[in-house]
């Protein structure tokens, strides 16, 4: 029978001393993120209502509700939305069903990493100086939009990627037997097949999209704008518009007097719309791999 | 079999010509990126700029009346000791944290913190700067007496809350990148777990796990909106924990909406811009090149 030496108690004494410090490790980071998020939530607790969703800033942004910033949030997600989908979802297809291993396929990815790699106050500085000069847009709903598209194209042209990578090459090989065209065995069996993945990528940019400051103050984002309360159409394409993020920037350190709560309570809703946002995401992509069939 | 009809092979033709555009696009918006930001900033790149000024002095007065001088020393100071600070933090945890939840925890655990680590990855860089503006300003004041706790310390930390994701995933996959044989042999030896991991692993996932730093590093010098919040805005050089820092980053952010467009100041931020973008390119592109390396063996 075994009896344990000194050298098997030293040597369990180290593996328990390392497992728990990785482990505190592990949970240091772990825990102060609950803290926090409990903390935000208690001091904006006596703000937060329907009245404070759908009223606009008032009195120099010291009372009031963020009506104004969350629509133009909405707006500049939706349209960066609309053109880096397409965009996104053509550049991971290119990537993963035509490209040759060659050096034009190994600079793409080169891009498309250094695109997710670029500061996001360059992103802001390029928006500038392409969209809304260059270009004449002006600063806009447009401008910014185009700005946050191209920042979060490679966080669709990975999660693309790498859905569309899962699909078993037999899938095409079958389609590809039938007669099918390249274009048709990817319209037909590849995309259908990966549309959940792809729909990861696309609520991951939503939620980049919607937190992202610093690309949106010079190209759109306003202080302050008056908008119609209730109405849903307030801004156009090329009008500037408040924005949730800059707008809690705004109110916590260029706004002086401000009741405390009213920034907790824009940290609140901006911080519950990106972690629901990415909760549906993850709660897909688990369901996404309980279902898979192959 | 019957043959395509003509409509269908152009179409054919069309949509793979259109896919092939998209593909090279990211191509273009990188050099677009550099294009723009540079032209912007070039004519006083050419004319009136003094490099050896930029690099070398720390008097920034990009508005003085009598005599203007665009020295950046303290803000690149800033950048570095920040993000030095944020990773002599982010690394030891990053590392610890998939250390973890690569070889010491169950199925269970390792997809719960994963999750948590993705949260973490979520939360916007405009919210990590409102928490060091109010939760760890106060923090430190109370800590450590400090008159202001919006410091370097505050941006640091905020900073390693910020890089800790991308260093865990990064880092995990590296580690997960070591093949299995590799852990039955050790175990087979008759090493411990923590054995395993030190003199086997860590030597084994070296190179992604470097990768996994400078991603991190990456990040930190990029950041913007949270250490504009977090580390008080002065300019200086800064001598202890607790002395309020600038960064290139915040920088740029606090005086691009005052500089009249295509004034002198206003062209600096573009140069500033360049200097920040071919920064992260060199890092990311090491980075990449690291990864592809152990993808070869």
């Amino acid at each position: 029978m075994f009896t344990a030496t000194p050298l098997t108690l030293k040597n369990e004494r180290s593996e328990k001393a390392a497992r728990l410090v990785f482990l505190s490790m592990t949970l240091l980071m772990v825990i102060p993120l609950l803290l926090i998020i409990l903390h935000l939530v208690a001091k904006a607790w006596p703000i937060l209502s329907l009245d404070f969703l759908i009223k606009n800033p008032s009195h120099g942004m010291r009372a009031g509700g963020v009506f104004a910033p969350l629509l133009g949030t909405i707006y500049l997600v939706l349209f960066s939305l609309l053109i880096a989908t397409p965009l996104g979802v053509m550049t991971a297809v290119y990537l993963n069903e035509y490209a040759r291993d060659n050096a034009l396929t190994r600079i793409i990815h080169l891009a498309v990493v250094n695109l997710a790699g670029v500061p996001s106050i360059v992103y802001a500085l390029f928006g500038l100086g392409a969209f809304v000069l260059a270009a004449g847009i002006g600063r806009s709903v447009l401008a910014a939009s185009l700005t946050l598209a191209i920042m979060t194209l490679p966080v669709i042209i990975t999660s693309t990627k790498e859905a569309l990578s899962s699909v078993p090459f037999a899938f095409r090989e079958a389609c590809w037997n039938v007669g099918a065209t390249r274009w048709q065995t990817i319209r037909h069996v590849v995309l259908p097949n990966s549309i959940n993945g792809i729909l990861t990528g696309i609520i991951l940019q939503v939620s980049r999209a919607a937190g992202e400051t610093a690309p949106v103050m010079f190209t759109g984002a306003v202080f302050y704008k008056a908008i119609r309360e209730g109405d849903f159409f307030a801004y156009g394409l090329l009008d500037q518009c408040m924005a949730l993020s800059m707008h809690l920037f705004t109110i916590s350190t260029q706004v002086p007097d401000v009741p405390d709560a009213l920034p907790y309570g824009t940290a609140v809703v901006l911080l519950g719309t990106v972690l629901l946002v990415n909760a549906f995401a993850i709660i897909l992509r688990v369901r996404l791999r309980s279902r898979k069939k192959w | 079999m019957k043959g395509r009809t003509r409509f269908e092979s152009i179409k054919e033709w069309l949509i793979e010509r259109i896919i092939w555009i998209c593909g090279v696009s990211s191509i273009l918006f990188v050099f677009a990126i550099f294009f723009f930001v540079f032209r912007e900033g070039s004519a006083f790149l050419f004319r009136g700029f003094k490099p050896v000024e930029f690099f070398t002095s720390i008097e920034w007065y990009p508005t003085s009346q009598s005599h203007v001088r665009y020295g950046a020393l303290a803000l690149i100071l800033g950048t570095f000791s920040v993000t030095t600070l944020a990773m002599l933090i982010a690394i030891p945890f990053g590392l610890g944290a998939a250390i973890y939840i690569s070889e010491f925890c169950s199925a269970r655990v390792r997809e719960t913190v994963k999750i948590i680590i993705e949260l973490l990855a979520a939360i916007p860089s405009v919210v990590w700067g409102f928490i060091g503006l109010t939760i760890m300003n106060s923090l430190i004041i109370r800590l450590f007496h400090a008159p202001i706790g919006l410091t370097m310390l505050n941006g640091g930390i905020i900073l390693a809350l910020m890089s800790v994701p991308i260093v865990v995933s990064i880092g995990e996959d590296a580690l997960k990148a070591v093949p299995d044989s590799y852990r039955e042999a050790a175990i087979a030896m008759g090493c411990t777990r923590w054995q395993l991991v030190y003199r086997v692993l860590l030597p084994a996932a070296r190179n992604g796990l470097l990768a996994a730093v400078l991603l991190g590093i990456g990040r930190g010098i990029g950041e913007t909106m949270a250490v504009l919040m977090a580390t008080g805005h002065s300019i200086r050089i800064p001598t202890s924990l607790l002395d309020p820092v600038r960064t290139l980053t915040a920088t740029i952010a606090a005086e691009l909406g005052e500089a009249a467009v295509h004034s002198d100041h206003y062209q600096v931020l573009f140069i500033i811009g360049i200097l920040l973008f071919m920064i992260t390119f060199i890092i990311n592109l090491t980075a990449d090149l690291i990864v592809k390396g152990i993808r070869k063996q």
